[in-house]
């Protein structure tokens, strides 16, 4: 479903940014991408959405490749790809329900299935009460639940998460995961970077980690080994970065 | 239809961006317009002028009139001849007492010679022209002497040909200047709207979907402003007719190629704006 071979991403300015990138992420799977600040998570994130494409090597995405994907391929692979941000991205002028549907409307749905869709994603992330509030009368936590509304509303393959619950406190946290790991049981894989090593504990799913560009860790290959980085990680939390973006 | 409901939505958010936007494209069309007014009337008034533009003709006094109607019918022929008049020794003489006014009694019956006036067509009156039209008339054998006043003629071209390209140049600049304004004020709007552009791609809208309600709004504002420049530029006209001089309005054809004009500059600076900010984000 997802295979990236060999990706290596530099910028002009900051210099390598990725290298030697390799790993596939199967049908319905769970996989958090962890690492340091500026370790290339949300590098990663943004070459699966196909918002910067690789310098060398393939970015594989459900059929579509970053060699050869044209811009309106990318379009219609977006609508079949949930994006969630740490900064959540909702429009603070419209309301949750207006949020969500502004999705279904910009990639040109049918009108007649939009007021279904909207309330039915609503429910499902337990905001269909606050359907007609602002962003600004919302926490944060129901923000990113909106925010995650808007993009289960194309019945994703994938979601991809880049820090969800950075911004928000531990409860709203929680909360926001637990959606995630419902999402996920129901078929749609999740690919979430985040700093939040306690959450990458506690639970089971797979972890692929990053350090200066490179893939140092990823539990598939080696499942039983530990993890090569764990200092570096509880280091980084000691240095109080975690609510940095990588 | 999506697209123009977008169009008229981002428009009712920021009604005064909007009326900014029409208003600040109406301003430049307006001084785009002025000029245009000045241009066409410095034209009008250099067309009348050039319209005196003749050939002519002083005839030997034992010519005989079967001679000159026959030249008459052939310099008629010539392509740059518009029209061709005889004039009598007496007519030479009542015109020359006219414009003498109070010294008229110094010409007598028959100092005047005969003579063939030749009106050149519109567009044929450059110095060449005239110079050539005067030189094959001069090949008649009756003809004594042909005057077209050379030194005026060449004044008035050039003078004719400094306007024109003057006139290109700052309509040149005047246009730019315009399109950059109507560009920068449509960027004000791309810029407005960059957040909920960037989720747009994010959910997977296409460039086009994008663009097409900012191309519609374009076009709006062009219309828009180049109607509301079209109203100052006649009130500023009624002003200078009623109070300074008399000047002549855009033909109805210029009026509408100006708006068309305005919608195309409207359109031309949301491609631009959005097109940048697209490949930018």
């Amino acid at each position: 479903m997802i295979r990236l071979t060999d990706v290596a991403k530099e910028y002009p300015r900051s210099g390598t940014a990725l290298a030697q990138i390799s790993f596939q992420v199967k049908k319905g799977e769970f996989v958090f991408l962890t690492g340091p600040s500026g370790s290339g998570k949300t590098t990663i994130l943004k070459l699966l959405y196909m918002d910067d494409k690789p310098n060398r090597g393939e970015v594989w995405v459900n059929g579509v490749s970053s060699t050869t994907a044209s811009g309106r391929e990318i379009s219609r692979l977006r609508r079949r790809i949930g994006i969630v941000f740490q900064d959540f991205r909702l429009l603070e002028d419209r309301t949750a329900e207006a949020n969500v549907r502004f999705a279904l409307e910009v990639t040109g749905a049918p009108k007649a299935t939009i007021r279904a869709k909207v309330s039915r994603a609503l429910t499902q992330v337990g905001l269909a009460s606050k359907a007609t509030s602002y962003p600004r009368e919302l926490s944060g936590g129901e923000q990113q639940r909106v925010a995650i509304a808007r993009s289960l509303i194309n019945d994703p393959f994938v979601l991809i998460a880049d820090e969800p619950t950075g911004n928000l406190d531990e409860r709203a946290t929680r909360g926001v995961f637990q959606l995630l790991r419902d999402i996920n049981s129901s078929g749609t894989a999740v690919i979430m970077a985040t700093h939040d090593l306690d959450l990458v504990r506690r639970s089971n799913y797979r972890t692929i980690e990053l350090n200066h560009g490179r893939l140092v860790f990823d539990s598939a290959e080696s499942p039983l080994s530990p993890r090569p980085s764990d200092p570096t990680m509880a280091e980084v939390e000691a240095a109080g970065d975690t609510q940095e973006k990588s | 239809m999506r697209s123009v409901s977008e169009a008229l939505t981002a428009s009712r958010r920021a009604p005064l961006l909007s009326i900014l936007g029409v208003v600040t494209i109406a301003f430049s069309l307006f001084a785009f317009g002025l000029f245009g007014l000045v241009a066409i009337n410095i034209r009008k008034a250099l067309e009348q002028v050039e319209e005196r533009v003749e050939v002519r003709a002083f005839l030997e006094d034992s010519t005989d009139i079967e001679s000159v109607a026959a030249a008459m019918k052939d310099i008629g022929e010539f392509p740059e001849v518009a029209r061709v008049e005889y004039v009598s020794k007496e007519q030479a003489l009542e015109r020359a007492r006219k414009e003498m006014g109070e010294f008229a009694d110094v010409f007598e019956a028959g100092v005047l010679p005969a003579s063939i006036e030749v009106y050149l067509r519109s567009g044929m009156r450059d110095p060449m022209t005239v110079k050539s039209v005067a030189d094959r008339i001069r090949t008649y054998h009756f003809v004594d002497d042909v005057r077209y006043g050379e030194e005026w003629v060449e004044k008035l071209y050039r003078l004719r040909t400094i306007t024109t390209v003057a006139g290109l140049a700052l309509g040149i600049a005047f246009a730019a200047v315009a399109i950059i304004i109507i560009g920068a004020t449509i960027r004000m709007t791309v810029l407005a709207r960059a957040k909920e552009i960037s989720i747009m791609r994010l959910v997977g809208a296409t460039d086009m979907f994008i663009r097409l309600p900012f191309l519609i709004d374009g076009l709006v504002k062009g219309v828009l402003g180049g109607l509301l420049a079209l109203v100052f530029v006649w009130a500023a006209n009624r002003v200078v007719n009623e109070y300074f001089i008399q000047t002549i309005f855009f033909s109805r054809e210029m009026v509408f190629l100006g708006v068309v004009g305005g919608a195309f500059m409207g359109v031309l600076g949301s491609l631009v704006s959005v097109g940048r900010h697209l490949r930018r984000v």
